[in-house]
């Protein structure tokens, strides 16, 4: 049983495996250093919570504590494989910063108080709004990282109850592309995919997706294909050389906000050499022609200008993929953080549908997500849509959902599409939203231009509640801090990235006060007294499992169809895959095979955006176009980034992540193992870059734009000329009365007209270097992306107490 | 014939048009949306002005390809005002104002090209006819995200504003 040091291995030892065969097992086991498996008291079944892979894993129990954790090897996402972040990142449960009591803003100051005084404040102030200024005053901002039964409870209290229309998730940030480009391609929203489509796909393109770092253990599948028989192989599109790229066998680094351009590149090689399934496009496809003349216009000499990538690569590239016999396209930020997201990500669907690869093995598209419980917030809800893909601008659909939470149709807001949380921001601003409820997710540090965020959310007239589980910097922001448990600490389930719904049980309790987010939702909704239209209560469950079957009746006949599901069903066996219902009682590996889709005008989610405006389409617009429900393919001109680089602002600047660590790292920054493998925030240029500024690896470095300023030390590494990563996850928790930490200092207030996805990967900035580093090095770990183009730096690496068991399949035994 | 008239109508409310666009961006600076969307649906304008000055000579009337300036010295006024007033709600109703004008703006343009497009078929005139196919979509999409604004924004603005 070999012991791997998985700081400096992330992905573990390889399990080659050929084209149509079963990924073999490989179980992952990390525990608590002193902690033998005989000293374990329980193993309690999880999943996941500091990615949107879905990894399915048991926790171990030991005195009341959780002391480590284990894969489970019958699960279909990950069987076995566990990603750093879980092998190490569950010990930030056990944190002594964790909140255990309500706090309360006393003049000027967060003191601890009782449930009953925070809560009381809250229903108060909640109360005074809705009697002065109507639901219009309130807003909720929450996360991709509760589970679904949170999702559906908020959903209904906020829009059933309350009745506002400002109810968005941090999904905003990570997936609301995702959601936009499946809605405008299949008028709804849903995976196409599965990861399964990696066992037998002979091309993987990977579209601004570093899988590598954001979805560790899928990117084991594939460097486990790429080891075996018959490999497939990799396009990869991304201006870092992620390890993707070095895996790819076509890498294109295109100039940061051009991707549209590329795409129609290649698209226009697809078209022009005849790589097209005509019998596809004639049944069950609208919008081709469009599309073909659009993309004439962008050969490749046109778009190697526009992108600055050689021409023959991309006519390589588009090769690759017109001749490809499986196709799967994965999807992530470097697509939807960027300049014309939408539209770019819908191009992906476009290949896809142009080349007829969708819904048979091999054939998929992943729209990737940032967060665990992303997929949720969208299906349930919480990201201001009507829950289970129902249509706001379709009155029967709202109707319908009145039916379910036995309330009026019309206390449902839908006249208009839901406020997303950059648009709440400007309310906030101008002061009509004046309660702003936060649950789970740290805004001072997660959106662009911080020290506008700051200043939004200390305003004196804002009545701000916290949700969660550490002081996070927004939190230090609050009138009112609620105490939240969290994954390990309340039973639930949540559904990743490919559909699979997981179940996730309470191993320990929650430390002091701490209360399950559901608990405290529906504590709120009774103490302000929301009734349904005949008086009795809102929300009629009081337990998560009750929740989770009036969640099912809602989905009942809905595109994520949950009825099959039961929280029995998922316990002990693998995750299931929605719709699961009694005509298919194991779930759905992949929608839209035959190519029938959800898109019929009465029955879609959504009757699609104008790519560049954002407009939604009229549901009779629709009708139009799109009578008898088939995918749409939609076109898209290339636009010119807002923030183009300058002689002011010479580099374009682009945000991102890193293996190691997750968001505001509010827990993996509580990891030792995680934090010390990436500890403080670094800035990446090329060679070419770091030459003329004649800074060396180490030096400290400030990077500007005109919104601010942040310092960092420099990693060379292989990024793009002209182009300057910062990693997005640290703040200021653990760096008290320091400035210009936080990369969101220098994002542009923008995003996505379509998606309403904030842009983190276009901007201008420039660049100086504050003073030599003698021997100090960045904090890059040298393992993924930022590893050193150069040599003397040393390798990241994590020693004994990083040390997990890995269990491989007994030799010439069956794989 | 009146399609010179016509024309040159044409060519002066797309000149308007964009104008508008580029004034309200400015002046709703604090509202970023409206900003980047104003000033990039600008550039259709523009673009239109320039496509159509080539056909002027053909219908007896001179219209310069070189879309009009942009708006300067009161819009970069309105433009401080709107950082200062960021914070207040009166230019929530100045932007439905804003909006709506806008909207009419459009929707005017859109009339302007049926009635091009009406008389081009008339007259047979296919590269006429091809240009209004080209132009007056985006004249239509320009139209409907102005109206898709207001009914986004009037709610809160009359409701809670």
């Amino acid at each position: 049983m070999p012991r791997v040091d998985r700081i400096a291995e992330p992905w573990g030892t390889r399990t080659p495996y050929g084209p149509g065969e079963e990924w073999p097992t490989r179980v992952d086991q990390h525990l608590a250093d002193g902690v033998g498996e005989d000293d374990v008291d329980r193993w309690v079944q999880a999943a996941s919570i500091l990615h949107s892979n879905g990894d399915a894993m048991d926790v171990a129990v030991k005195d009341g504590r959780i002391v480590g954790v284990r894969g489970r090897a019958v699960d279909r996402v990950n069987r076995g494989r566990l990603d750093p972040k879980d092998l190490y990142g569950w010990q930030a449960n056990g944190s002594r910063e964790r909140l255990t009591r309500p706090l309360v803003r006393r003049d000027g100051r967060l003191v601890e108080t009782d449930w009953d005084t925070a809560m009381d404040l809250v229903v108060r102030r909640t109360r005074e709004l809705l009697d002065e200024r109507g639901p219009g005053s309130i807003g909720f901002y929450n996360t991709g990282q509760l589970f679904l039964e949170d999702y559906y409870t908020l959903g209904l209290i906020a829009h059933g109850g309350i009745g506002t229309i400002h109810v968005d998730g941090n999904t905003r940030l990570c997936t609301a592309t995702a959601a936009a480009a499946l809605k405008e391609s299949f008028a709804s929203d849903g995976q196409p995919g599965s990861y399964a489509d990696i066992d037998s796909a002979d091309v993987i393109c990977l579209y601004g997706h570093n899988m590598a770092e954001t979805q560790v253990v899928t990117w084991t599948r594939v460097l486990d294909r790429l080891a075996g028989p018959n490999p497939p192989r990799v396009v990869c599109v991304d201006p870092r050389e992620t390890p993707v790229a070095r895996a790819a066998t076509v890498h294109l680094a295109p100039r940061p906000g051009t991707n549209v351009a590329l795409m129609n590149g290649l698209l226009h090689e697809i078209v022009r050499n005849g790589w097209i399934d005509r019998e596809y496009l004639d049944a069950h496809v609208v919008g081709f022609d469009e599309l073909a003349e659009r993309v004439a216009e962008y050969p490749p000499d046109v778009v190697a200008g526009i992108c600055d990538v050689p021409a023959d690569r991309i006519r390589e590239a588009a090769r690759v993929i017109g001749t490809a016999e499986r196709l799967l396209s994965t999807v992530l930020q470097g697509f939807y953080q960027s300049h014309q997201a939408t539209a770019a990500a819908v191009q992906v669907n476009n290949v896809h549908l142009v080349r007829g690869m969708l819904g048979r093995p091999g054939c998929g598209i992943l729209q990737m997500n940032g967060q665990p419980t992303a997929e949720n917030t969208r299906e349930a809800g919480a990201d201001g849509d009507l829950p289970a893909f129902r249509n706001w601008s379709n009155d029967a659909h709202v109707e319908d959902l009145a039916r379910i939470w036995n309330v009026d149709p019309a206390h449902i807001p839908h006249y208009a599409p839901p406020t997303h949380v950059m648009q709440q921001l400007r309310y906030l601003e101008e002061g009509s939203i004046r309660m702003f409820w936060v649950i789970c997710t740290n805004p001072a540090v997660s959106l662009p231009e911080l020290a506008r965020i700051r200043s939004i959310l200390s305003q004196e007239r804002l009545f701000l509640v916290v949700q969660d589980i550490f002081l996070t910097e927004t939190a230090q922001l609050a009138d009112v801090v609620l105490p939240a448990a969290t994954w390990g600490e309340k039973t639930g389930t949540f559904t990743n990235a490919d559909r699979t719904v997981h179940l996730t049980e309470k191993a320990v309790d929650p430390p002091g006060e701490a209360r399950p987010d559901m608990d405290i939702l529906i504590d709120f909704a009774n103490r302000l007294g929301l009734q349904d239209k005949d008086g009795a209560p809102l929300v009629k469950w009081s337990d998560y499992e009750g929740a989770f079957e009036a969640w099912k009746e809602c989905s009942r006949g809905r595109p994520c169809d949950y009825t099959g599901i039961t929280y029995d069903k998922l316990r002990g066996g693998s995750g299931i895959q929605w719709p699961c219902t009694d005509e298919a009682p194991e779930g759905t590996e992949r929608l839209y095979a035959d190519g029938r889709f959800f898109a019929d005008p009465e029955y879609c989610e959504s009757y699609g955006r104008d790519l560049l405006t954002g407009a939604p389409l009229d549901p009779d617009e629709y009708r139009a176009m799109n009578p008898s429900g088939k995918a749409v393919i939609k076109a898209a001109e290339y636009l010119p980034p807002h923030e183009e680089p300058s002689v002011e602002y010479p580099f374009a600047l682009i945000t991102g992540r890193t293996l190691y660590q997750f968001h505001t790292r509010t827990k993996t920054g509580r990891a030792p193992q995680l934090q010390a493998a990436a500890r403080e925030v670094w800035v990446e240029m090329s060679p070419g870059d770091a030459d003329r500024l004649r800074a060396r690896e180490g030096d400290l470095l400030e990077v500007t734009t005109p919104r601010g300023r942040v310092r960092a030390r420099l990693r060379i590494s292989g990024i793009r000329d002209g182009v300057v990563f910062l990693p997005f996850h640290y703040g200021y928790w653990d760096a008290p009365g320091r400035r210009g930490r936080a990369a969101n200092e220098l994002t542009p207030t923008d995003w996505d007209a379509a998606s309403k996805q904030p842009i983190f990967k276009t901007a201008a900035a420039r660049v100086r270097r504050v003073r030599w580093s003698r021997r100090g090095r960045s904090a890059a770990p040298t393992t993924t992306a930022s590893a050193p183009a150069r040599g003397g730096v040393p390798p990241t690496r994590g020693g004994p107490a990083a040390e997990v068991q890995e269990t491989l399949p007994a030799a010439g035994g069956p794989r | 014939m009146n399609l010179g008239l016509a024309l040159e109508e044409l060519h002066r409310s797309e000149n308007h048009l964009a104008h508008q666009l580029l004034a309200v961006a400015e002046r709703h600076e604090a509202d970023h949306e409206l900003f980047h969307l104003g000033r990039d649906l600008a550039r259709w304008s523009q673009d239109h002005v320039r496509r159509l000055a080539p056909f002027g000579p053909r219908y007896g009337v001179d219209l310069d390809p070189e879309p009009a300036g942009e708006p300067r010295l009161v819009a970069r006024l309105y433009e401080a005002v709107s950082d200062r007033l960021g914070r207040r709600s009166a230019p929530a109703l100045l932007l439905l104002r804003d909006l709506r004008s806008l909207h009419l703006a459009a929707v005017g343009v859109s009339v302007d090209w049926e009635m091009v497009a009406q008389a081009a078929q008339g007259l047979e005139d296919t590269e006429l006819l091809a240009l209004a196919r080209r132009c007056h979509p985006e004249t239509l999409r320009q139209a409907r995200w102005a109206n898709s604004r207001i009914k986004e924004s009037a709610t809160q603005v009359l409701v809670t504003g």
